[in-house]
This record gives structure tokens, C-alpha cells and sequence, in this order.
């Protein structure tokens, strides 16, 4: 039981991270991004691979699947930045798909469906289950840690406060002077790299990763974080993903209280809770449970 | 390989009919309403399973299970319309699109908690292909079931045309969708307008979810399958653009199907990927479209 929730912590951090990435990405620069998942995919398939094939160090990897992401999530907004929304969150939807097809298909790369296992994590072997889980308990949290005073201090920074006039609108944030464009790919790019970090951290813990494993639903997952918590604070992301961790794992102990459920029912049915619970999140808490609150300026 | 050149081009012109169908639906909701409406995937699938409900548990005949599947997924999306989407419309676009993700998800686990995850196919006639000589173009395959399935889209598509060019209440539509402050001067009743739009829009979706699971097979995952290509045509053609999402469709149908000289089969779905980006990069508007920005 210790293990499980130690796990359960762990992987609260991947999401809490995602659910940073994202805030960045949408709650500050109000750009929808519908493909998380696929950035986080790619950032576990670059670290797994150079850490099982060219045995490079962990942090390496690490470093890798945040340069990846980021350059994928750059050409993301280069492309669709002086569009609607609406095609981004097209663009992105379908930049999941297609990672999660790459990585099924190049077989000679990926393995393919059977995935890539025996991913190395420093301890695995050595210490304990417990004591190895509950080291990276404490790496992950420590980035989260880290990644939400990084973004907060740039949220309150002129960056921040550019982001969000562009989020509001970017047409009078680039009357202002502001390079729009250039603003909008920084903040996508540094977005994607949190998800492609969070993707390699996952990677590690998990010491085994596969196509099945980068649904979409993880992206609604996220989505329902951020937005539950409170979109545009930092606090209200990794709070929010705390809270779906909670949603999504308490509902797999109710699976004996019906007996007469099919297991592909229950299956459906947890699965509807979390479509379910983003819809009556958006219905009556817009705002989150942490609402932004922009600081008036001091005048100068 | 190049021999297979006009066989591929058959296959990718049939199926790209089957597609309009779907992506015609996609791209009047957004005409009329300005949002992408992604639970189009899993009103593909609702369709696909009323019509599949009306043809072996009722015993109707194809032709007859199609318009069931139409009036279902159509029903299902004024209701889904009304129940979810409509009070967050005040949120802004955006809000309505993560909010119609949110809106599939639950649709399609719905339609995975009353009939299981196992694929289902409809009773249908077994048709022997047909083999047509092209002389020096070499031979081809013709599968019937998709002969007839590309007639059943084409027939769907000359009604709707017809229906927005010649009646009062299509001409209606195409004023609000044009100009939707202009059409509310001259007296249109924007909420009846809405509705329709999700009722044809989201009918077309089942209309054609279950023309693709006639030549694949039913399951809760039908519509999410070519949900990517469904957007593709539509965005090829120019959201918003109804003869657009025709052209569209057609693109990609070929496009998925010629890609096969390329790349690996498995990689067909990515086509619809590819040809939104080069479409956005190169003409925003999509072929056929008018805005984008």
C-alpha cells in the first residue's frame, strides 16, 4: 500500500508538471494545446532511448527530451501562430495521433507496440521498492518544486504580463510594441519542454513505456488539472493534478460495489467520470479552485 | 508499384467520398456555430451502432438502417448541443471546443458501456469484387460495398445541397453563417439556426460514421479513427467551407491512398496530419475557405 501511494505521488508529479506546461502554455499565453500528450511521449521515447540504446546518462536523456519537445512545440506555434485557435487545437489533437502512430510503426527505433523496457533509474535493483520509490518521490516533486517557482516568478515578470495581454489580446499587445510571434513560440516552446520533462521523468519510474500508455484521455487528464485548479496560477495546476490523481485512482476501488458491471463497463465508466468531471468543472467552477488574480500595477 | 497508380486512385476517390460526408457535417457546425465541434468522432460512432441496431436487431435494409443513423447521431447532437455545449457558448470558442473533448470521451465510453468493446458488422450482403481491364493502366478491383457506399454519400450530399440552395430554411442557414449579425437584422432566429446546424451537421457525422464502419467494422472507437482525416478535409478545404470540405475530402481520401506507394500503410491516418500543416503554412484559408485568421 505504501508502494501504491508512493507511485500515485510520483506520477502526481508528472501530471502536476504537464499541468505547469500547460498553464504556461494556455493559461498565460491562451494558446490551446490539445496534443500533451504527445509532447510528453516524445519526451519519455527520447530519454528512454538514449539512456537503453547509447546507455548515456540519465540526466542526458533528460535534457534531450525537454530540447525535443521544445523544438517540436515551437514548430507548433510557428506554424499555426497567426491562426485561430481553433486550428491549434486541431494542429495539436493530430500531432498526438501521429506520435503515437510513429512510435507504434518505427519498430526498428521503438520497439514498437511491445514498447521499451528495462529503463535504467539510479537505485533501481539496489534499493528497496519502497525506498526507490520514494526517492523519486522527492526528484519529482523537487522539480515540480522547482518549475512552479520558475513560473511564477516569470509570470509575474514583464514576460508574464506580456503573455497575458496577448492572451487577451494579441492584437493590442502588438500595437504595444510587443513581438507577438516571438512571444507566442517562447512560451509554446517552454511549455512543451515541462511536458516533454515530465514525460522523460515518467519514463524513468515507470522503466517501461508503450504506445498504450499515451492515450489521449492524458491530455484530458491535464486539461482537467489545470482547469480544476485554476487556470493561469501555479499553485492551481499541481493542485489540480493532486486532485485528478485522487479523482481517477479512489474511482478503481468502487469496481466491487456493483457486481453486476461488466469489467469493460466499469472500464467506461471511469473513463466518463474524467469527461464528465471537465464538464461540470467548466459549468461551475470556470475559475478553478485557485482563481488568477492579476495584480494591479504600482504606478510608476 | 506505379501499376498500382489507378487502382490507388479508385480506392482513395471512393473513399474520399465516404469522407465528405463527415467532414461536410464537421464543417457546418463550424459555419454556423465558429467552433471546432470535436465530439463529431463519437457522433460517427452513435451513428454507426443506431444503424447497426436498426439493420440486424430491426432487420431494416441498409439504405433504410443509413437514415436511422442519420436521425440518431442527428438527434443525439441537438441534445448534446443543448444539455452541454450550448451554456458555455458565452465562455468563448475555445472553452466549447475543450469542452466538446470532454463531450466524446463520455459519448463514446456511454456507447462502450451498452455494447462492449468487441467490433460488430452489419448484415450485409457478401458482393463478389468486380475486376474492370483498363487496357495498358493494367486491371483494377472494385469492391460493390464501396460502390454503393460512395452512392449513398453522393446521394446525401445532393439533398443537403439541395436543401441549402433551394429551400427558404437552408438559405437561412447559409445568411447566418455568412454574416450572423446581418441574418439577426433581418429577423433569423439564431437559437433555430443552431440547432439545425447541430442536428444536420451531427446527422452527416452519423451518416457517415456508419458508411465507414459498413466497410470496416463497428466499435466504439469507429469515429475516433478518422476523426484526424475528418479535420483534414475540412481544414483543407477551408473550415467553414462546404464545397471546400468536398474537395477536401477528396484530397485526403486520394492522398491517404497514394501514400501507400511511399510510405508504410500504417502511416495513412498521418497523411491528414501532414496535409493540415502544409495547407496552414501555404494557404491558411484552405482551398476553398475565406478566413482563418
Amino acid at each position: 500500500m505504501e508502494n501504491y501511494l508512493l507511485a500515485m505521488a510520483v506520477f502526481a508529479g508528472c501530471y502536476a508538471l504537464m499541468a505547469l506546461g500547460l498553464n504556461l502554455i494556455f493559461g498565460l499565453a491562451g494558446m490551446v494545446n490539445l496534443g500533451l500528450v504527445g509532447f510528453f511521449a516524445v519526451g519519455a521515447y527520447a530519454s528512454a532511448l538514449l539512456t537503453v540504446k547509447l546507455h548515456l546518462p540519465m540526466l542526458v536523456g533528460w535534457a534531450a527530451a525537454i530540447a525535443l519537445a521544445s523544438l517540436l512545440g515551437a514548430a507548433m506555434a510557428l506554424i499555426t501562430a497567426r491562426l485561430r485557435g481553433d486550428y491549434l487545437a486541431i494542429v495539436t489533437l493530430g500531432f498526438a495521433e501521429v506520435i503515437r502512430l510513429a512510435a507504434s510503426n518505427e519498430i526498428w527505433l521503438t520497439n514498437g507496440t511491445d514498447g521499451i523496457s528495462a529503463i535504467p533509474a539510479p537505485g533501481r535493483g539496489v534499493l528497496s521498492p519502497l525506498l526507490f520509490n520514494l526517492q523519486f518521490v522527492v526528484i519529482v516533486w523537487a522539480v515540480v518544486g522547482l518549475a512552479a517557482w520558475a513560473l511564477a516568478r516569470l509570470s509575474a515578470a514583464p514576460f508574464g504580463r506580456v503573455l497575458r495581454a496577448i492572451r487577451e489580446d494579441d492584437m493590442i499587445a502588438a500595437v504595444a510594441g510587443k513581438r507577438v510571434l516571438a512571444f507566442k513560440v517562447q512560451a509554446f516552446a517552454l511549455g512543451a519542454g515541462l511536458l516533454g520533462l515530465a514525460g522523460a521523468l515518467y519514463a524513468h519510474f515507470n522503466a517501461y513505456i508503450a504506445p498504450d500508455g499515451f492515450q489521449p484521455l492524458i491530455t484530458i487528464y491535464v486539461v482537467l488539472a489545470l482547469t480544476a485548479g485554476g487556470t493561469g496560477t501555479m499553485r492551481g495546476a499541481v493542485l489540480g493534478a493532486v486532485l485528478v490523481i485522487a479523482l481517477t485512482e479512489s474511482t478503481r476501488f468502487f469496481g466491487g460495489v456493483i457486481p453486476w458491471l461488466k469489467p469493460v463497463q466499469f472500464a467506461a465508466l471511469r473513463e466518463a467520470a474524467i469527461g464528465l468531471a471537465l464538464i461540470l468543472v467548466l459549468y461551475y467552477r470556470p475559475d478553478g479552485i485557485i482563481p488568477e488574480r492579476i495584480q494591479p500595477q504600482e504606478p510608476a | 508499384m506505379i501499376g498500382d497508380f489507378p487502382q490507388l486512385l479508385i480506392n482513395g476517390l471512393l473513399a474520399g467520398t465516404q469522407l465528405a460526408v463527415p467532414a461536410i457535417g464537421f464543417t457546418t457546425v463550424f459555419a454556423v456555430l465558429r467552433f471546432p465541434n470535436f465530439a463529431v468522432a463519437s457522433h460517427a460512432t452513435i451513428g454507426a451502432y443506431a444503424g447497426y441496431l436498426a439493420n440486424t436487431a430491426l432487420g431494416l435494409p441498409a439504405g433504410a438502417a443509413l437514415l436511422v443513423a442519420f436521425l440518431v447521431a442527428g438527434a443525439f447532437g441537438v441534445a448534446s448541443d443543448e444539455i452541454v455545449l450550448r451554456r458555455l457558448r458565452t465562455a468563448g470558442p475555445l472553452t466549447v471546443a475543450i469542452a466538446s473533448v470532454a463531450l466524446t470521451i463520455v459519448l463514446e465510453n456511454a456507447v462502450r458501456f451498452a455494447f462492449g468493446n468487441d467490433p460488430r458488422g452489419y448484415d450485409l450482403a457478401v458482393l463478389r469484387d468486380w475486376r474492370v481491364d483498363l487496357g495498358w493502366l493494367g486491371r483494377v478491383r472494385i469492391g460493390p460495398q464501396q460502390v454503393i457506399n460512395a452512392g449513398a454519400a453522393a446521394i446525401a450530399m445532393a439533398v443537403l445541397f439541395g436543401f441549402l440552395g433551394f429551400t427558404r430554411t437552408g438559405k437561412m442557414m447559409r445568411a447566418v453563417a455568412d454574416n450572423p449579425i446581418l441574418a439577426a437584422l433581418k429577423g433569423i432566429n439564431a437559437e433555430t439556426v443552431a440547432r439545425l446546424a447541430n442536428f444536420i451537421g451531427m446527422g452527416l457525422a452519423g451518416y457517415g460514421g456508419m458508411l465507414i464502419a459498413m466497410d470496416t467494422a463497428v466499435d466504439p472507437l469507429t469515429g475516433f479513427r478518422v476523426m484526424l482525416s475528418i479535420f483534414a478535409a475540412a481544414v483543407v478545404g477551408g473550415l467553414g467551407s462546404i464545397p471546400g470540405a468536398v474537395l477536401g475530402a477528396f484530397v485526403i481520401g486520394v492522398g491517404e491512398e497514394l501514400s501507400v506507394l511511399v510510405f508504410d500503410p500504417t502511416y495513412r491516418t498521418a497523411v491528414g496530419f501532414f496535409a493540415i500543416l502544409i495547407v496552414l503554412t501555404l494557404r491558411p484559408r484552405g482551398l476553398l475557405g475565406e478566413r482563418a485568421v
